[in-house]
This record gives structure tokens, C-alpha cells and sequence, in this order.
């Protein structure tokens, strides 16, 4: 299989190990004069966009950073719970950055890059640095020094984290760091703006078409470069863990532009979501992955058990994980540990009302923990009450914050009863196709964090999505974009008068007009519950090719009733929530098609990919290395028409296996 | 579509824009279930709204799950509504009676100026963080993270702290439409870590004024902010506020021009 | 980039209302310990020896000016803070439930001061102006004593003094441990015996304080 011409990752020379070092000293660089002439327009500032925005303005690039939110503070990295990797090796348990390479190129099934991945790696012990100098308070030891946890599909401790709210702790020190330059007139904040469309100019991409979601009043803004961090587009499958207004228009504007699409169908199904309680239900809550380290998941050995769970015997209950992986037990990658949740379910061992839910059971750990603390404090033959409550502090200090929202959600307490979870939407590993350089297929236009396709391969492992999104903005493209951006100093400010941003805007008009006139009868969430209910049956946690056909046709005709029979209230030029849904949602139905399509074309099951046509005799993903292991970069050529280029998957460091976590 | 046997009257404030007056209006909220979320509730009114051809209740919202601080409603008198340490998203219906009437406002304060609705404008709190809410470092200058040690209890402190959510019930709770409780959050965070000691004096001197510049009003130490703070942000940060202000003041040798 | 002065600042002017109302608060100990003697029961003798002292020492004839000083200051201030609060709010809410997250005392600071203030410009008739402003007590045509036992002698002059120092005692609850607060003194080991001594300071006080009318009323001390 030989790579698609127009397709060039632009990876370097060399070894694996001395790539991106080489690279970074030889890039082309921009002198501080030209910087200052030089304007950067960063979409979204989540982790990502935020410390992309932060550090290029430290570097006197003129930048303007926008977010649909009211505050960048607001982007949803601030939700990520669990923690940050980092090859730092201070547990002296062995890491290193070959293993943290390793582990997350085999963690993605073996469908991602080796040389971005290699770079992730190598810059993931600067982020913890980074981050403790702004001021990051992450969990210590009584030493003072940072403290670790394990997440899924590693054997070594090098999760950094606060609690259970490491990505608002993150967020909040790009967020100042942000906010820093904003304050020194280095940056441009335009917070309630919705990016419409991009602008390219003779083959290159020059600007965006905002709306300022308060006036809805239409913007045009040049720039040299543009960086979408615009993050995932998991709420295609409208229940997600993903924020209300998290949307895929960003990049699927980009994407309609000339930008390809990478590896569309890789979604992630976290295992450890509240489950469903009802078609109320506007969003699922992630409960972290750092839960899994010291809860155990069960089902009861009998179908239909209906008994509490406490009153059932040990002997009774089935730890499915740790039966089928005793090596890495309940701590095996998310895709694993979903599908296994999937198929206790659906065979009719689930528990709660619904039976769509396994139990995550705490007790065992929490009896350990006391046992511990009994010891430490010399109490001797102490009662089970004793010890659980001994216990029930310690588990409280490393969840208390999980726990309280599992509480108040399911008005259950999880400190007395196993927790019930199911899978739910959290992460798309696919997203724009980018090269080494975080730049897509239109020049110019680049894309970081969730919003790229490029290093978490088929799944990505817990607590990597932070690691890259902050690797990406601090470390990554502030030296990549040298290499574009020198070669724009004589590129004087294009005045948005210009012929091409006229008629961006005009098009952004006439499709809010549109929106507007349409009057139909069915509200926009209706539309975007039913594309939800196609994704989550046929393009879900499990596919086949027929329900990916017919998903295909329904999605089709889903397309022609919205834009025939949608109804949106309200004007163009005021604050108009049901106007910025339209927008998300009809792109939202066009790039489920693709997702479809993608996933139809890939005859092999891959990580958070389950094609069930394509299973080893265990129920495990089988993978076909001779003719799918490449990136799916798809390119738009017309409505519900789509081409695919491959990126060979070249592997010079690590050998293809089958992923064995048993 | 009916999905619990609640019903509910919603007095809910209505308002085009800044520059208009609004007004209360009254709407039915029927078939509400007790698992619902508030804002889900208000997804059900919306949707009536919608489907009856009105025009749908403009309010604030992304995560709902507690921790992004965009939601926003000043509900029955208190804000995030009658139960403590959550944030509208996580107040469920269970929280309330079949046959309540509701009265649901914005955040009130000159510093919080209405946009639409239930949706205010909370830019002052990005303002005051560039005033000084920040440790002056740039990308790559970092030292090796074990170099710097930190005391648990400090740490521990600091993120308490930290996790301030920038929702602003701090000000909606407050009789003065203080701003202390936010200022003193990020205050504390740096002041606790030795990162944040080199510019100690002047990040509380900078930030305290744009608080001020902003219209915030003034703290009484009524303690109605740690009441309603959904993080439970400690007022012990004001304390350690006002000590750092009349220390900086008091100590720094440079006169400001 | 200029500071605001530390008076204008938010923070100062809190801070300046702790210090004066601490310092108020001493004045309130002083003077209690001082009107305590009438407690001897001894004619007055002991506590008219006390007032002379008060009335003759030259530090606390200084202390007097410095005083109203302090008394000014606290109530500009809180004019001045009232009025900022009042803008920093323009619209109202329609429903406030301030019950549930803070006490009722500490939201109407303001209302319990004017009704202080109210009390201290008939208490200052009462006695003080007599005292300083006209030869009444200097002629030694009567004693202070004296002057308080006619005074008392009116129920609804007792019952006024009375129900002021309930406005006090709500007064100084709410004020004690803020002022404490504002000084940013406050610490996990001390601000429990801060609010402990507080509570005791706002009941006992005023308490003491209310005992002396009732008590000349009532005749128990003559």
C-alpha cells in the first residue's frame, strides 16, 4: 500500500528518538520583528487553544483567540477528571518515554503514528513542569512531592492529577496563562463568538467568518494562520459526555473547505458513565477512570439477578475483567473494558431498572484502605465498622467530588452501594487529518487537541486526551508553525473587503436566512435525538455493515426532512440559541454520514471501531494489519460524496500484534 | 411528551436585551420528572415553547455537570437554587414539590449586566484574572516539577482554592454583589504556593482594583457567598485576601504612579 | 499604572471599618467597666470618683476627641458603603431568601447602626452634653449619679434604653468576629475562641448595660 499523493506527513529523518529533536533545531524560524506582523486566529480555547494562544502570544505572534462560551475558562477540557500522563518515571517504576510511546501506540491498536506519538512522549514531562510553575496545585505526598495514580492499559503509575478535576485545574493555568496575555494586549479575546466559516485565498487559508453570538452580527477576520482547537465531535451521538455546546462545525466547515477528514469513525465509548434514566436525558456524566483503580466491576453470575447487590454472596458475583484480563484486570483500555460491559448486558446479566448497567463496587478497596489506616494509627483488632470508616475517609479524599456528583444524580450513595455505570460517547480519536506539523490538507489552517486525528490511533488511553491537547498548544505547533509561517513575512494583512471574504460571509448569511424561513414543525433537538438514536444502534459501540448501510440511507433522508421541516425561532441578530444548534446539528448530520461510510469502508475491527463481522473467537477485535492499517483521510467533493486518500501506517520501531491484555 | 407526573409553575424573567426593560412571565411546566435536572426541565419548556411557536427561555449552560460554572440561575431567592454546594445542572427536580411555583432570575449586579433573559455577561471576572490572576511565566522556562516541593497541607489548601468554578453565585448571593469570594479564590491559590510569591504584593494590588473598576460592591462578611458557593470556597480566602492586600500596601517599597 | 489610596479601595474601607468598630468596641468595655461601679450600691460614691477621673484625666479628655473621631468614621464609612452597595446592585431581585445563607443580623448591620446612633444622640443628651456643657455636675449642684437616677426614673426613657441595647447586642454579634475578618485574622485555632469571645462580648455587654437603667428604675440600686 503506497500513500495518497496528496497526502504528505511530513515526517522527519532519522531515528524515531532524535526526530523531533532534530526537527525543533532545524524548523525555519521567525524573527521577532516579523512576528509582531504577523496575526495567528486560534479557534477555541480549551486546552488546546488556550496554551496554543498563550505561548504564540509569548512569542509576539498578534494573536485573536475565540470561543463560543461566555469565558475561555468555560471550554470543556475543564471537565476532564481523572489526570494527566507524563513519562516522568518518579515512581521509579520503570517508565520511560519509549514505554509511554509504546503503551499508547498499542493502546490505539496500533493505528496511530509513531513519530507523533513518539513526540507526545518525549514532551509529556515538560506539561507537569509547565503547568507546576503556573501554579497548578496537583495531589501531593506528605514529601511535597507530586503524586501518581494508574490509568487503563499501563502497568506503571504516571498519572498526574487534582482530585477528580485535573482538566479544570489544567485548564484554569492555560486559562491565566491565556488571560496574561490578553491583559498585556497581546491577544484579542472574543468570547460569545461562533466561527461560521473559514476563508481561503488562493489555495491557502486566510481568515474566518464569526458570528458574535450576542448581537448575531456577522465578523470577518484575516489571519496568517488559523488553528482550530475546536475539540471532539462525540455529540453527533447527541448523548455524550461532551458539553452542550460542543459541536463539530469548526471543523467540518474547514473540512467542506478542503481540510480531509481522519479516521471519522474511531470514536471512544468510556466505560464508566451514570448510565441512562431517561429520554429526558440531555447528557451523560463520566465517572473518571481513576475510579477503576480501586473499584471492582461485577455482575451477578445469574441472569436477571434481582436481588440488591449487597445481598449477594461473593461466590455469586462475576468479576468479568479480572476473569478474562487478569493481567491488567479492571484496568484494561476503555474499548476493552466497554465492550465487555456491552456484552454482560446484552446477554442479560446487566443490573438496575434498565439492565444496561454493571456495578462498580467499592467496598473491597475501601476495607483495604481502613485496614491500612487501622495499622497506621496501631488499632488493633478493629470492628468491620471501624475499618470501613477508616476506609470511607481515604476513599473520600481521592473521590469525594465523584462521588458526591454520582450521588446527586442517581440520589443513590455509592460510600454504601456499588456504583451502577454503563459506556457512554466520550472522545473522538478522529478528526482532522493533520501532518507533523498539526497542519491539515489546506495551507495554513491547522488543528489541535481533540479536533486532529493524529495520536491516539483507534483508542486512546485514559488520561492522554490532556496530555496531548497541552503538548499540541505549548510545546508542539509554537515551533511548527515557523516552518509555514516564515515563509508569510511578506504577506501583508489581506483587508476583509476582500472578493473571498464577501462571499464566505455571504454564504453564512444565506444559510442563516435559510434557517430562519425554513418554519418547519419539528424543533432542532428533535432532529438531533433521532441522528443520536441512528449512531448510537448502527454506528456505535458495535457495527455491521448492513446497519451501517441503512444507517447511511436514514441519515440521508433525516438530512432532507431538517432542511425542509426545521423550526427555528427567534431572529438573526440577537442572541439565538435554537439558530446555534441549527448550524451544529445539520453539520452534525453530514459528518454522521461520513462517520458511516468510514466505518462501512473499514472491513477490520480496531479499537474503539467494532465491526462484529470482524471478531477473534473471544469476542476480541480483529484487526487486519495487511490492508487497513492506514489513516482514512476522506476528502469532501460534493454532498454525500466523499473520497478516500490512505496514509500507510508505517511501523519501524514497534511490531504489529495482536493487543493482548490477559 | 410526558415524562413524570410533576407540574410546576415557572415565574421566569424575560428580557430582549441590555438595552431594553424585561418583566416576569409565567409558564406551565407539565410532565416534569424527579430525575430531571433543572436546565433539563427548562429543555422541556423550551421544547413546549418551541412546538406552541414562542419563543424558547434564553439561559447560560454547557458541561452540566458542575464544573464548567456557565449555569446560572437565581432560583426561589437563592442562587443555584434551594440546595447547598451544587450548581444549577446538578439541582435535580426531586429537590422540589409537584405544584411549586418557581421564580427563576439572573445574576443582579452592575458588574453582571443582563445579555438576554437568564444569560449575564461575566466578562469582569476574565478582566480581574488579566489583571493579575496568573504566575508571569512563559512556555519552556519551567524547572523540573519534583525541583519545587510543596507542603501537603499548602497544596491541599491551594486547590480548595482553585476549584473555583468563575459561576459568580458568589455576587448573585450577596447583598453587595460582592466579587471578594472569586478575587480571594485565586488570591489565596497563589498565594499558598511558592510560584506565586515572586509577584505576591502586586497581583493582589492589581486584581483588588479591577475588582473595584469593575462596580463590584463591598464585602460585610455577611458569609452568604461560602453559603451558596457551589465549590464551598471558604471565606478563610478573604481573610487571607484582606491580610494580603493591607500587607502589600503596607510593606511594598515602590510608590505606584 | 496608579493604585487607588488604601481609603477608597474596597478592601480598605472595609478594613477601616473594622478598626474603628474594634475600636468602639473598647471604648464599649471601658465604659461598661466604668458604669459598673453604680453596682458598689454605695450612693454613687465610687462610680461619681470614676466619672470624675473620666471627666478630669487629660489622656482621656484626649481619647473623648479621638472617640467621636472613631464614632464619625464608623458611620461615614458605613454611609459611604451603604451607597456603593445600593449601585453595585441597580435592578433587585424580585425574591430574596438571604435566611438561608447568612444571619438576618449581619444583612441589616446597617439598620441595627442607625438605631445605635439613634440611642447615642439621646444618651449623649442625656449625660454627656449635661456633663461637659453646662455647670451642672462642675457646680456640684448634683452627681452623675444622681443625674442617671432621674433619668431612669421614666419608664419609657428605661424601655428605649433597653431595646437599644438589644440593637447592640445584634449589632456587635454580626461586627466582633467581622471585624476580626477583615483585619484578615483568621486562623483555624484562633477564630473559634475569636467567635466564641464574640458571642460572650455581644450578649454580656449589652446585657450589663441594660441592667443599669432597670436597676435605678427599679430602685435596687440607690
Amino acid at each position: 500500500m503506497a500513500s495518497s499523493s496528496k497526502l504528505n506527513a511530513k515526517i522527519p529523518e532519522g531515528t524515531l528518538e532524535s526526530k523531533w529533536t532534530k526537527y525543533r533545531s532545524t524548523v525555519h524560524l521567525v524573527n521577532p520583528a516579523n512576528k509582531r506582523s504577523l496575526e495567528v486566529i486560534v479557534v477555541g480555547t480549551g486546552l488546546a487553544g488556550a496554551s496554543a494562544a498563550a505561548t504564540l502570544a509569548e512569542m509576539g505572534y498578534k494573536v485573536k483567540a475565540l470561543c463560543f462560551q461566555d469565558s475561555p475558562r468555560r471550554a470543556h477540557s475543564i471537565a476532564a477528571q481523572g489526570g494527566v500522563n507524563a513519562a516522568k518515571n518518579y515512581q521509579n517504576d520503570g517508565d520511560s518515554v519509549y514505554r509511554l510511546f509504546y503503551d499508547t501506540i498499542k493502546g490505539g491498536d496500533y493505528r496511530a503514528r509513531e513519530a507523533n506519538v513518539h513526540r507526545l512522549a518525549e514532551v509529556s514531562g515538560n506539561i507537569i513542569d509547565q503547568c507546576v510553575a503556573q501554579g497548578v496545585p496537583f495531589a501531593r505526598e506528605y514529601g511535597g512531592t507530586l503524586s501518581n495514580r494508574s490509568f487503563g492499559g499501563t502497568q506503571v503509575q504516571r498519572t498526574f492529577y487534582a482530585a477528580g478535576q485535573t482538566g479544570q485545574q489544567l485548564l484554569l493555568g492555560a486559562y491565566s496563562a491565556l488571560q496574561r496575555q490578553v491583559g498585556m494586549g497581546a491577544v484579542t479575546l472574543l468570547a460569545r463568538h461562533d466561527m461560521m466559516d473559514v476563508v481561503n485565498i488562493d489555495g491557502k487559508c486566510r481568515g474566518i467568518i464569526a458570528r458574535d453570538l450576542v448581537t448575531g452580527k456577522l465578523e470577518r477576520h484575516f489571519g496568517h494562520a488559523v488553528l482550530l482547537c475546536t475539540g471532539g465531535y462525540g455529540n453527533v451521538f447527541y448523548l455524550s459526555t461532551n458539553a452542550m455546546g460542543s459541536n463539530v462545525t469548526a471543523a467540518w466547515k474547514a473540512h467542506k473547505k478542503g481540510a480531509f477528514f481522519g479516521n471519522p469513525c474511531y470514536t471512544q465509548i468510556h466505560p464508566t458513565c451514570i448510565p441512562v434514566s431517561g429520554d429526558h436525558q440531555s447528557k451523560l456524566t463520566l465517572m473518571s477512570e481513576s475510579l477503576r483503580n480501586d473499584g471492582r466491576i461485577w455482575v451477578p453470575k445469574k441472569q436477571g439477578d434481582n436481588r440488591k447487590p449487597s445481598d449477594i454472596p461473593e461466590d455469586e458475583r462475576d468479576y468479568y475483567l479480572e476473569r478474562r484480563y487478569p493481567a491488567f484486570g479492571n484496568l484494561v483500555p476503555r474499548d476493552v473494558a466497554s465492550r465487555a460491559a456491552k456484552e454482560r448486558c446484552d446477554a442479560g446479566y446487566g443490573v438496575g431498572t434498565s439492565k444496561m448497567a454493571v456495578y462498580l463496587d467499592f467496598a473491597f478497596n475501601t476495607e483495604r484502605y481502613g485496614k491500612i489506616e487501622a495499622t497506621k494509627h496501631n488499632l488493633h483488632n478493629p470492628s468491620k465498622e471501624e475499618i470501613m470508616k477508616l476506609g470511607k475517609d481515604v476513599v473520600k479524599e481521592k473521590y469525594g467530588n465523584l462521588f458526591d456528583m454520582y450521588k446527586q444524580i442517581t440520589g443513590e450513595d455509592p460510600y454504601e452501594i456499588p456504583m451502577r455505570i454503563y459506556p457512554a460517547v466520550h472522545y473522538t480519536m478522529g478528526g482532522l487529518w493533520v501532518d507533523y506539523n498539526l497542519m491539515t490538507t489546506v495551507p495554513g489552517l491547522y488543528a489541535l487537541g481533540e479536533a486532529n486525528f493524529s495520536d491516539h490511533g483507534a483508542n486512546r488511553l485514559g488520561a492522554s486526551a490532556l496530555m496531548q491537547g497541552l503538548a499540541d498548544g505549548y510545546f508542539v505547533i509554537p515551533y511548527t508553525i515557523g516552518d509555514y509561517l516564515s515563509e508569510e513575512i511578506r504577506t501583508k494583512s489581506i483587508p476583509t473587503n476582500h472578493e473571498a471574504f464577501v462571499k464566505a460571509e455571504a454564504e453564512v448569511n444565506e444559510r442563516i436566512t435559510k434557517l430562519l424561513t425554513i418554519k418547519g414543525t419539528k424543533s432542532v433537538d428533535s432532529f438531533h435525538k433521532r441522528l443520536g438514536k441512528i449512531m448510537w444502534d448502527k454506528c456505535g459501540m458495535a457495527r455491521n455493515a448492513q446497519g451501517l448501510q441503512s444507517a447511511i440511507t436514514e441519515i440521508q433522508q433525516l438530512k432532507k426532512e431538517f432542511w425542509s421541516d426545521v423550526r427555528v425561532p427567534g431572529e438573526a441578530n440577537e442572541l439565538n440559541s435554537e439558530l446555534e444548534k441549527a448550524h451544529r446539528v445539520a453539520d452534525f448530520i453530514e459528518l454522521g454520514e461520513l462517520m458511516c461510510v468510514d466505518a462501512l469502508t473499514r472491513n477490520e475491527s480496531c479499537g474503539g471501531h467494532f465491526r462484529e463481522e470482524f471478531q477473534t473467537p473471544d469476542g476480541e477485535a480483529l484487526r487486519d494489519d495487511d490492508n487497513y492499517a492506514y489513516v482514512a483521510a476522506w476528502e469532501y467533493i460534493a454532498d454525500s460524496n466523499f473520497e478516500l486518500h490512505k496514509e500507510e501506517l508505517k511501523y519501524e520501531n514497534i511490531k504489529l500484534a495482536q493487543r493482548n491484555y490477559a | 411528551m410526558s415524562h413524570g407526573n410533576m407540574n410546576l409553575t415557572l415565574k421566569v424573567w424575560k428580557q430582549k436585551n441590555k438595552d431594553t426593560k424585561g418583566r416576569f412571565e409565567t409558564y406551565n411546566a407539565k410532565g416534569i420528572s424527579p430525575d430531571m435536572s433543572f436546565l433539563e426541565m427548562f429543555d422541556v419548556v423550551n421544547e413546549q415553547l418551541i412546538n406552541e411557536n414562542k419563543e424558547p427561555i434564553a439561559f447560560d449552560h454547557d458541561c452540566r455537570e458542575g464544573i464548567c460554572g456557565a449555569c446560572s440561575m437565581y432560583i426561589n431567592g437563592r442562587p443555584h437554587g434551594p440546595k447547598g454546594a451544587v450548581t444549577t445542572c446538578q439541582l435535580h427536580m426531586r429537590s422540589f414539590k409537584d405544584g411549586d411555583t418557581i421564580v427563576v432570575e439572573p445574576w443582579r449586579s452592575a458588574a453582571f449586566p443582563v445579555i438576554k433573559d437568564l444569560a449575564v455577561d461575566r466578562s469582569s471576572f476574565d478582566r480581574i484574572i488579566a489583571a493579575g490572576g496568573f504566575v508571569n511565566i512563559n512556555t519552556g522556562n519551567a524547572k523540573d516539577a519534583n525541583n519545587i516541593l510543596i507542603n501537603k497541607d499548602d497544596a491541599d489548601d491551594a486547590f480548595n482554592a482553585a476549584a473555583c468554578i468563575g459561576c459568580g453565585a458568589c455576587v448573585a448571593a450577596c447583598k453587595n454583589s460582592s466579587a471578594m469570594l472569586f478575587v480571594s479564590a485565586k488570591v489565596s491559590q497563589l498565594a499558598l504556593l511558592p510560584q506565586g510569591q515572586i509577584e505576591r504584593q502586586d497581583r493582589v494590588l492589581n486584581m483588588v482594583k479591577q475588582m473595584d473598576e469593575e462596580g463590584f460592591g463591598n464585602c460585610t462578611n455577611t458569609g452568604a457567598c461560602e453559603a451558596e458557593c457551589p465549590k464551598s470556597i471558604s471565606l478563610e480566602n478573604i481573610a487571607r485576601l484582606n491580610r494580603e492586600y493591607s500587607s502589600a500596601l503596607l510593606t511594598q517599597n515602590k510608590i505606584h504612579h | 499604572m496608579s493604585k487607588p489610596g488604601f481609603a477608597s479601595s474596597s478592601i480598605g474601607k472595609k478594613i477601616l471599618m473594622g478598626i474603628t468598630g474594634l475600636f468602639l468596641i473598647t471604648f464599649l468595655l471601658v465604659h461598661c467597666f466604668i458604669n459598673s461601679l453604680i453596682f458598689f450600691n454605695d450612693g454613687g460614691e465610687t462610680f461619681n470618683k470614676g466619672a470624675e477621673f473620666m471627666g478630669t484625666n487629660w489622656l482621656i479628655r484626649t481619647m473623648e476627641i479621638v472617640l467621636f473621631i472613631g464614632i464619625f468614621a464608623h458611620i461615614f464609612l458605613a454611609l459611604k458603603l451603604t451607597i456603593d452597595n445600593r449601585k453595585a446592585r441597580p435592578t433587585g431581585y424580585a425574591v430574596v431568601n438571604g435566611g438561608a445563607n447568612s444571619t438576618w443580623y449581619s444583612r441589616w448591620m446597617g439598620l441595627l447602626g442607625t438605631l445605635i446612633l439613634m440611642f447615642l444622640i439621646i444618651h449623649l443628651k442625656h449625660f454627656w452634653v449635661v456633663s461637659r456643657f453646662t455647670d451642672h455636675i462642675t457646680s456640684g449642684e448634683e452627681t452623675i449619679f444622681q443625674e442617671m437616677m432621674e433619668v431612669f426614673e421614666n419608664p419609657l426613657i428605661v424601655a428605649i434604653y433597653c431595646a437599644s441595647m438589644i440593637s447592640l447586642a445584634y449589632h456587635l454579634l454580626h461586627g466582633f468576629q467581622s471585624a476580626f475578618q477583615s483585619l484578615g485574622l483568621n486562623h483555624k485555632k484562633y477564630t473559634p475562641i475569636i467567635k466564641t469571645t464574640g458571642v460572650a462580648f455581644a450578649i454580656l455587654i449589652p446585657l450589663i448595660f441594660a441592667s443599669m437603667p432597670l436597676v435605678m428604675h427599679f430602685g435596687i440600686i440607690k
